[in-house]
């Protein structure tokens, strides 16, 4: 790669990912017009590679829920859930969903189309309530699968051990239910070529992934995890098991690599080395990382990274050779390490301190998500007991403006800063 | 003789500080805030340093705090309230290991090391319940002066248990108890009693370590201090200038400010 390239190679990642992302919706638009009813699946665990090869178009309603929040109109979807009668205390993502289908699917991207079923896993333990309102809705199966041993963090059972072939064979008898269920509603039969096609660009999307993830321990760190790195999120979740999805994340890597190799960062000086537990505060979305980026801060990885990539951080690689038990294997393995990242991200952040040197972790509890907030004062205090690390807990919502104040979360990361540079000063004299 | 000041504009009042080189306290000041942020930051500065008979020109550097500290428009920084609490607290009693601030419209549970730098804070969330404008509204409702609140609280034998936790329902429910015929001090003590409970559940969550200085306007509340000594078993650290307590960190960051630039350019790279 030549230097004349910089200008084609960096920042590629971001306008690649705005391109798909505006295409996908433009697909999705199309199928409402034409009444074509699509798969709705979640991030965590969403079988894209299995529901492809029956070309439904997938709806994730977490990201057209969250893109109302972005685009800064989530206010007006929630308004309309909640004077249909849904409650203030319960998921935005849920709220502003069901806002868009009591507006005739009419999304500020688009128009989103009918389900013909659901598939969810047991991941988050909102999915089966969220569902069963487009089932009363839609009259539309909701598929459940259920990922066993998720719960016992490092304790799981490992690849070549009996009780994994047991886990794995629970998976794909689920799965094999999921593409009869499929045939029925799609009336196609099941393809185990087109399987094998959409596991193998899974496949570069995982490998990728997994790759630019560690590329960020690079110093000065290559993407922010928190703004860009939401951005290749988006990619990696709506165009899993695509060609498009798979050059992705190759142009993806090769860019991350062109930056580790010239020492190119996201900032003119980077001071501090962060790491962000929890959901974005998708309402002021930018605004949210200046508040640390004004201070020389750089989120150089971030826990939603992982887990709302449905576990793609752990680049599994299906063997293609034996489709459904492989596809069996991965959401496995992947699945439950997405809800790791969320349950026990303490183990996560504690090897984070060291593997991307961080100067600090912060903590984003949000009043409408139960399943990432409830255990992040536990996380935050096991991590401070194993970690001379300063943590800064910040509170908001993802979706809801009504409860993030900007001004006082600003003063908190204001004085978090001020207390990282005291220490630095103090660890200068004493040294 | 060179001079700093601190300037710290809070919802309900603005304080103003002058420190000599001794970083002693040579001049104060106290004002309603008000709704003109920028003019309640000039008035208490100049009465400040009406009070100590300095001149402006004497004062190398200012620093303002709270939640106006961008509206100290002569100001040279800003510093956040919780770090500027954390300085002036540890200034103040040097043994300070935790700080509770207790506010018009906040309240700050800060952990701090020996030199007064903060380890953790923690902060009411978007609510004002548990601050002084939770009294305030008490207050309100049963007409009597923020002043006395404390004094009156405390001849309480027998207080009702206040469980709203928010501001505006505070004073409904105080009605429904006066409604129900309890005394005033009854109440009120159940009031108290409401704060110190939130205020201790913040502190819990950074870790309550002896000696705690209490700062901040509601410090003048003896019913608060005596709540909050009970509930947490052991003295507070408090002074008559406790309310000034952020204002004086701001002036003690200001100070270092001085130092540092008289300092060699080596030293000051160091730094």
């Amino acid at each position: 790669m030549t230097e004349d390239k910089k200008g084609d190679i960096v920042g590629r990642g971001n306008v690649e990912g705005a391109n798909l992302f505006r295409e996908w919706f433009a697909e999705l638009t199309d199928a409402a017009k034409n009444n074509q009813g699509a798969a709705y699946v979640f991030v965590m665990g969403s079988m894209a590679e299995l529901l492809k090869t029956f070309d439904f178009p997938l709806v994730f309603p977490e990201i057209t829920a969250l893109q109302t929040a972005v685009r800064r109109v989530a206010d007006e979807y929630l308004t309309v859930a909640e004077d249909y009668g849904y409650s203030p205390d319960i998921c935005g993502y849920v709220k502003a969903d069901i806002g868009v289908h009591l507006r005739e699917r009419e999304h500020p991207m688009g128009k989103i189309p009918k389900p013909s079923l659901t598939v969810l896993t047991n991941a988050c333990n909102t999915y089966v309530k969220w569902a069963e309102i487009w089932e009363r809705m839609y009259g539309i199966p909701v598929f459940v699968l259920d990922v066993p041993a998720t719960r016992e963090a490092g304790g799981q059972f490992q690849p070549g051990s009996s009780d994994f072939a047991r886990d794995c064979k629970y998976v794909e008898a689920q799965i094999r239910e999921l593409i009869t269920l499929c045939e029925n509603i799609s009336g196609k039969k099941f393809d185990i070529d087109r399987l094998r096609e959409t596991l193998a660009y899974a496949n570069d999307m995982n490998v990728g992934w997994k790759r630019v993830l560690e590329l960020n321990k690079s110093k000065p760190s290559l993407f922010n995890a928190l703004t860009d790195g939401t951005a290749y999120l988006g990619v990696s979740n709506n165009f899993r098991g695509t060609k498009e999805g798979s050059q992705y994340f190759k142009n993806l890597v090769e860019e991350m690599e062109y930056k580790a190799a010239r020492g190119i960062g996201t900032q003119t000086e980077e001071k501090y080395r962060l790491a962000f537990v929890g959901v974005p505060c998708y309402p002021i979305f930018r605004r949210f990382s200046e508040m640390f980026t004004q201070w020389g801060g750089a989120f150089v990885h971030s826990t939603y990274l992982n887990f709302a990539s449905g576990g793609a951080n752990m680049g599994f690689e299906y063997d293609v050779n034996r489709p459904i038990e492989s596809l069996a294997e991965g959401a496995l393995i992947s699945i439950r390490d997405a809800m790791d990242s969320m349950f026990h991200h303490d183990r996560m952040i504690i090897k984070m301190v060291k593997d991307y040197e961080l100067d600090g972790v912060i903590y984003h509890p949000i009043k409408s998500c139960r399943t990432v907030s409830t255990g992040l004062a536990d996380g935050r205090r096991a991590m401070m007991a194993a970690t001379d690390t300063p943590s800064l807990f910040i509170e908001s919502d993802m979706m809801d403006k009504r409860v993030v104040s900007e001004a006082q979360m600003k003063n908190r990361a204001d004085a978090f800063f001020e207390g990282l540079a005291s220490r630095r000063l103090t660890a200068a004299k004493t040294a | 003789m060179a001079y700093a000041a601190g300037v710290d504009v809070g919802s309900t009042q603005t304080k103003a500080i002058i420190i000599n080189e001794a970083r002693e306290i040579v001049g104060r000041s106290l004002i309603d805030t008000g709704a003109n942020v920028v003019l309640a930051a000039e008035n208490a500065y100049d009465e400040a340093l009406k009070n100590s008979a300095i001149q402006e020109e004497e004062v190398e550097y200012v620093i303002g705090t709270g939640y106006g500290r961008y509206r100290v428009t002569f100001g040279n920084a800003q510093v956040t309230e919780i770090s500027c609490h954390a300085r002036g607290a540890s200034h103040m009693f040097p043994n300070t290991k935790t700080v509770l601030d207790m506010g018009g419209q906040d309240t700050k549970a800060i952990r701090v090391s020996p030199n007064g730098e903060v380890l953790d804070f923690c902060m009411n969330d978007k609510c004002a319940a548990g601050t002084g404008r939770f009294l305030g509204a008490a207050a309100a409702a049963l007409d009597i002066p923020l002043s006395e609140l404390g004094s009156v609280a405390m001849q309480s034998e027998r207080p009702v248990k206040i469980s709203t936790t928010c501001t505006v329902f505070a004073e409904s429910e105080v009605l429904s108890w006066l409604g129900k015929g309890k005394k005033i001090e009854d109440i009120l003590w159940g009031v108290h009693l409401s704060i110190a409970s939130r205020s201790v559940g913040l502190l819990r969550r950074v870790g309550i370590e002896e000696e705690l200085t209490f700062t901040g306007g509601v410090t003048k509340n003896p019913g608060v201090i005596k709540a909050l000594e009970q509930a947490i078993g052991f003295k507070l650290n408090i002074s008559d200038d406790s309310h000034y307590i952020g204002a004086l960190g701001a002036a003690l960051f200001a100070f270092d400010h001085i130092v540092s630039s008289r300092a060699p350019s080596s030293a000051k790279e160091a730094a």
